[in-house]
């Protein structure tokens, strides 16, 4: 009963903060509701019992990540001028169908996992040795998911070296 | 009821206060540590040797002016000093300051809580408190503050890196996250990692320097450069809550390296029989007393060492600090495989 009221009360709060990012009309307050709602989705992680997680969403998103955003934000001028006059219902129109896409997709998923419920995603993996929170994500990650952990790594790699790239005059 | 309720509000409570009340008096050791090794007296008017004068700091912040400036953002201005602040204070909650003892006849641990991830989550927790920096800066919309914070958070940010990546090979060492898993493996390998990992000890306590932008690398409060620092535009209790924050995070650091490398609430050679006698000391004594002992070199530093200049600080992080930690981490891993 208290893990659903928690529940509720944090996806409540996730939810309206999601909502605060884009109407808020100030740049640097809408990246601080974003870090708000990491936080609070941080939280719903502790909810379900996966403390690492949580850890690493507030390292990586909420400490790292959006401190970035904040620089961005902070040293480009967000307040220029508008751009030259568009014909703004052609934007609005592609809103409205991306997002009427998107909840069509939604429902049809929403049907279709809710007939027929999913088989479980992943082979069984073998049982961990471990006990630990940390140990059974680092045990999943290097027996069962290793091949996306590596492509994951790769993608990653690539991207920096193209920054470091794009970033670099001359090498 | 009194386990689970009771006595984690009461420990909340005590380790709360004591924190404050030590950050205050941090702020007095550190003017008469400074006054004596230039030769000078230090307070000594409030109290005798001036024992009384965080008093009348508090007293004489709290009745100060409080002044937002006209052009600031209101809530990003409120907002930033408290956002500094409350990391600096829930990061207590994982650090150990003694094993389970009996008190009254009831086991008591002298730590609020032990969780499975409790290096990561100082490590996460203190990135967030960047944010305050950053933001006093902007809300001051002020040139110097927004040009001191942005310094504070690349800073930050680059030894934040070194420090994690060092962290590391300690986790390595100890094979658990936890703070009292740590100790424990401390004492369990009959060694204190300040001699199993002395580089990395050095690092933590480098990047620890530069977290908490203490002296050498106290370029966000450049008071020649920068008229202050991001909290120029601050007064009275804003001021201070900035200030006691950066006192908190050097107690912070210096609990976090006392437990990671100098065996936590252990006494010197913990599992030597003829030393045993040293037990006779209650835990929580050896692990304030090693705490001390790095505050007392924070402020040695500060008073020793000149300020890095901007780019050697970077120079520093990203060409030296990163490079050795990686460096570390390597032979760490190598020598844990091989000698198992």
């Amino acid at each position: 009963m208290s893990q659903a009221i928690a529940f509720y009360f944090l996806s409540a709060c996730i939810l309206g903060f999601a909502v605060l990012v884009i109407t808020t009309r100030d740049t640097v307050h809408s990246v601080l509701f974003l870090v708000l709602d990491f936080l609070f989705v941080a939280a719903l992680y502790v909810l379900l019992g996966a403390q690492f997680v949580a850890a690493i969403q507030i390292l990586v998103y909420a400490g790292g990540i959006v401190v970035l955003y904040l620089f961005v934000v902070m040293l480009v001028n967000l307040k220029r001028p508008p751009e030259a006059h568009q014909d703004p219902h052609r934007r609005t129109n592609w809103g409205l169908a991306l997002s009427v896409a998107v909840l069509v997709e939604l429902a049809i998923v929403g049907g279709y996992s809710y007939a027929r419920p999913a088989p479980a995603f992943a082979a069984p993996s073998p049982a961990a040795p471990f006990t630990g929170n940390t140990e059974q994500v680092g045990w999943l990650l290097y027996t069962s998911y290793l091949i996306p952990f590596e492509v994951a790594s790769m993608l990653l790699l690539v991207a920096m070296i193209g920054a470091i790239v794009l970033a670099k005059r001359e090498l | 009821m009194v386990d689970a309720v009771v006595i984690p509000l009461l420990k909340i409570l005590i380790v709360l206060n004591a924190t404050l009340v030590a950050v205050t008096y941090m702020v007095l050791l550190e003017r008469k540590v400074i006054a004596w090794a230039q030769s000078r007296l230090g307070p000594m008017r409030v109290g005798p040797y001036g024992i009384l004068q965080p008093i009348a700091d508090a007293v004489k912040l709290m009745i100060k002016e409080d002044i937002t400036p006209v052009r600031a953002d209101k809530w990003v201005f409120t907002a930033a000093p408290i956002i500094s602040m409350v990391p600096a204070l829930i990061v207590y909650a994982v650090i150990p300051f003694g094993p389970k003892i009996t008190i009254f006849g009831r086991q008591v641990s002298l730590y609020i809580t032990d969780i499975n991830v409790g290096l990561l989550y100082i490590v996460s927790v203190a990135s967030v408190g960047v944010y305050g920096i950053i933001l006093a800066g902007y809300a001051s919309n002020s040139k110097f503050p927004l040009l001191a914070s942005l310094r504070a958070s690349a800073q930050l940010i680059s030894y934040e890196v070194a420090v994690t990546l060092t962290l590391v090979s300690v986790i390595l060492m100890a094979g658990t996250l936890s703070m009292v898993g740590i100790v424990d493996a401390q004492y369990n390998q009959h060694v204190w990692y300040v001699i199993a990992q002395p580089l990395a000890f050095v690092l933590v306590l480098v990047g620890g320097l530069a977290e908490t932008n203490r002296a050498p690398f106290d370029l966000p409060e450049a008071e020649q450069e920068l008229t202050g620092g991001f909290h120029t535009e601050y007064s009275g209790m804003r001021f201070a809550l900035f200030f006691l924050a950066e006192y908190a995070n050097m107690i912070v650091v210096s609990s976090v390296v006392t437990t990671l490398f100098l065996g936590g609430w252990l006494p010197p050679f913990p599992n030597t029989a003829p030393l045993h006698f040293l037990y006779a000391i209650p835990s929580w004594v050896w692990f304030f007393l090693k705490s001390f002992f790095f505050l007392y070199v924070f402020i040695w530093v500060r008073a020793t060492l000149p300020r890095y200049r901007y780019d050697q600080l970077m120079r520093l992080g990203w060409k030296v600090l990163i490079p050795l930690a990686i460096l570390n981490l390597v032979v760490t891993g190598i020598v844990k495989v091989m000698l198992l």
